[in-house]
């Protein structure tokens, strides 16, 4: 039987409380919200932590303005999936946010968690026994990226399927650290590594996201897993435009699960902007979009496949904001 | 390195609400809800499966909806409602969900019914008159390895009409 390991639990009464206590504490606490994802990585051993701060105290409303909508990092994946201006405003974000895992684990996983998920690998993400047996990786006791040996670097996935889409949606996340609180894009919350995957202190805590929802604003979000029920995604894309009659006048295409952050294909928004979005246009900015994308071959099915895969996820992406009509998501 | 630490076992007393009775417990605070339900108040209709999140086995409704006990903490749960299987049923009644689930042979090993019925519970509670399409989203995260799925499908079904 899988069990946690012993730790004690601290329950502040707000974010600063929150973060003052794991400033204290260092590396041996975690902040703990839904838990739908560190529980799990708890029973395999992949953190070492003797106490846990709990965020029960986050706010978990969602908010909806005229041209803003701002979640509470304590709202529950469900909760933003199904909020009705949000499906409307923000409807790649509701679609994302949907499409997480499962419902039961939707009832109870967080947008704050969503944002900062740890990176995936299929040799990180096992048993102690397993990783034990086949030797470990640089992300968790070992030396080397079993994925990429001669790297020093270790390659595991984003996979959040949120954090492309609120990038997509020109995200603003509010945190709140030891010393006061700071608001920061969350296009800028990532960096480029499966370890210190994350650009916060480790001592801040997410408190809200804000994402643009102008009327003029579509965005879609499709996602690529082995099971539709279930998986975190294998591939992804997140898009956001804003169309003056059909010409596209603004883009954002972010990809999810094919680098260690979520990627903006530059090429491709600039590709779209000041065209009308014809299936052709739709064809190549997706081509495009691809070209930065370098799955290896850490996380389910073949990453040649993924990688052929995620022309065919942006083109759908495209497509189904294309049969939007400005503003009512689809 | 192992990821254990040698520190001593934290015990709280928590104060659960579980089928509408109220349940005063001494436990560890890093065992989940599954192990508590189970270990400490002996309501084993609650299965473990997979322990991960995966497999919806252990799920329990929490405020009305499905969650996953191998994934709770209870201490964060204090002041909620928590309903296992064995607060499905009023007294000798069975729930029509279950009616209809013995009926129609909707399980075969049964062991994932006990969660595949909370989670109906909790889709009927919210939307009597579902399609099929809703039920089979709302049973997404509970994998059934015996029936195929098609005659737990129509006993959700079954017991929708019948409340109609």
């Amino acid at each position: 039987m899988l069990r946690l390991p012993r730790f004690r639990y601290l329950r502040p009464k707000d974010a600063r409380e929150a973060a003052r206590m794991a400033a204290d504490l260092g590396p041996r606490a975690m902040f703990v919200a839904g838990g739908t994802d560190l529980f799990p990585k708890l029973k395999r051993r992949q953190f070492e932590i003797d106490t846990l701060i709990g965020l029960d105290f986050l706010p978990r409303s969602v908010r909806n303005g005229t041209d803003e909508c701002v979640i509470d990092a304590g709202a529950t994946l469900a909760a933003a999936a199904h909020d009705q201006h949000l499906n409307i405003r923000c409807a790649g974000y509701a679609q994302a946010a949907g499409l997480v895992s499962s419902p039961p684990l939707r009832n109870a996983g967080t947008i704050g968690g969503n944002l900062c998920v740890d990176t995936r690998c299929n040799y990180y993400d096992m048993t102690y026994e397993w990783r034990k047996a086949a030797g470990f990786c640089i992300k968790k006791d070992g030396d080397i990226c079993l994925v990429a040996p001669s790297s020093p670097r270790c390659w595991a996935l984003s996979s959040s399927d949120t954090a492309p889409m609120a990038i997509a949606l020109d995200g603003m996340v509010s945190l709140s650290g030891p010393d006061g609180e700071r608001e920061l894009p969350v296009a800028a919350l990532y960096r480029d590594d499966g370890i210190q995957y994350m650009a916060k202190q480790p001592s801040e805590v997410v408190t809200a996201l804000r994402l643009r929802a102008t009327p003029q604003t579509r965005s879609a979000y499709v996602k690529l897993r082995r099971r539709g029920s279930i998986d975190f995604p294998i591939a992804g894309a997140a898009i956001a435009l804003v169309l003056h009659g059909d010409v596209v006048s603004d883009c954002h295409i972010v990809l999810s699960a094919v680098a260690s952050h979520p990627l903006e294909a530059r090429a491709a928004e600039e590709f779209l902007k000041g065209r009308p979005l014809e299936p052709e246009a739709i064809r190549q900015a997706a081509e495009l979009a691809a070209k930065p994308a370098k799955p290896l071959d850490n996380a389910d099915l073949s990453h040649f496949w993924r990688k052929r895969m995620v022309r065919v996820v942006v083109e759908q992406a495209l497509r189904q904001v294309s049969d939007q009509q400005a503003g009512l998501g689809g | 390195m192992r990821g254990e630490i040698a520190r001593d076992v934290e015990r709280i007393v928590l104060v659960l609400d579980v089928n509408a009775e109220r349940r005063e417990l001494l436990v560890p605070v890093h065992k989940t809800l599954l192990e508590v339900v189970r270990e400490d108040m002996q309501l084993t209709g609650t299965k473990h499966g997979c322990e991960l999140g995966e497999c919806g086995t252990c799920t329990v409704l929490v405020d009305g909806k499905p969650q996953l006990s191998c994934l709770l903490l209870p201490i964060q749960l204090q002041g909620r409602s928590i309903t296992t299987i064995e607060g499905m049923a009023t007294g000798s009644e069975l729930h029509p969900l279950q009616t209809a689930f013995g009926e129609l042979g909707a399980a075969q090993c049964g062991y994932c019914t006990p969660g595949i019925l909370l989670a109906a519970k909790a889709l009927l509670d919210d939307n009597p008159k579902p399609s099929r399409d809703e039920i089979r989203e709302a049973l997404a995260g509970n994998l059934c390895r015996c029936t195929g799925y098609v005659k737990i499908l129509d006993a959700i079904q079954l017991a929708a009409e019948r409340s109609a």
